[in-house]
């Protein structure tokens, strides 16, 4: 598999601004369009483009491997439930708002009717689009690296050297 | 060319496929959709998902408020939908 040059200094100066537009979909997925799934899977597709322009054998020894990836999601998907289950001890119910309105943490007194938003509203439905948002980022990142590890891929040098098509012209060329 | 496969022939297979829609398309038809009067959970939530949830995005309020079991079944989904993945993928020791 080759991917040209445009792509990958393209891709090296996208993939952070990825990355921050992945984070904003999940901070801000209780006041605009977004959310946990839709924010993970932004920020997967950085960690493919990551995986594209680096090299998968160059990128697997400065980045973690897949066994990483599946303990963030592992762990995104304990943090959802456990913040539901704390609703059970603290509140009334499974999934009970616990935070909403009580003053800590995303808890901030709502200002109703059309707004901007604040940011530490909502109570634990940041919480739960943060946990979804890591699940989603680390399940679709285990997917990409796996399947990435299947792939026949040419190496850096293989990249870098001349075209053989362009090399056969020259020497034509030199011998008229 | 005929499917030695099947078990039915694939001209009662075809028939009764229209069959079945058109069973399913008869209730539909007297359905009136766009009145304003039969929206009465779509009001609900417009007019209470700020004051309930203390959120400003009302898809958010329902997805992680109001059907949040929903959501946690769908995140239980993708999980095992990657260990399908991780499975297929697995390096085999020859």
């Amino acid at each position: 598999m080759t991917s040209g040059l445009i792509i990958r200094t393209a891709g090296r100066l996208i993939v952070p601004l990825i990355f921050i537009f992945g984070f904003y979909l999940v901070a801000h997925g209780h006041l605009t369009p977004g959310g946990g799934f839709q924010g993970g899977a932004v920020i997967a597709t950085g960690v493919a483009l990551i995986l594209i322009c680096y090299y998968y054998k160059d990128g697997m020894e400065k980045f973690s491997p897949a066994k990483n990836f599946k303990l963030i999601e592992a762990a995104g998907l304990l943090l959802y439930i456990c913040t539901a289950l704390a609703g059970l001890v603290v509140g009334s119910s499974f999934l009970f708002n616990w935070l909403n309105a009580s003053g800590g943490l995303f808890g901030h007194a709502v200002a109703y009717g059309i707004n901007a938003g604040d940011l530490f509203t909502a109570g634990i439905i940041p919480v739960l689009n943060f946990a979804i948002g890591i699940e989603v980022f680390g399940a679709l990142s285990v997917v990409i690296l796996y399947m990435f590890a299947g792939l026949g891929e040419t190496t850096r040098e293989e990249d870098e050297a001349p075209d053989p098509a362009l090399l056969r012209k020259g020497k034509k060329g030199e011998k008229k | 060319m005929t499917d030695s496969t099947s078990i039915f022939p694939k001209k009662i297979v075809v028939l009764l496929v229209l069959l079945v829609t058109l069973i399913l398309l008869l209730p539909a038809a007297g359905l009136t959709f766009g009145d304003p009067s039969t929206a009465v959970t779509d009001q609900y939530y417009i007019q209470n998902s700020q004051v309930a949830t203390g959120a400003n995005n009302v898809v958010s309020a329902i997805v992680f408020d109001f059907r949040g079991f929903d959501t946690l079944g769908e995140a239980c989904v993708l999980f095992v939908a990657v260990l399908g993945v991780a499975m297929l993928f697995r390096r085999v020791r020859k």
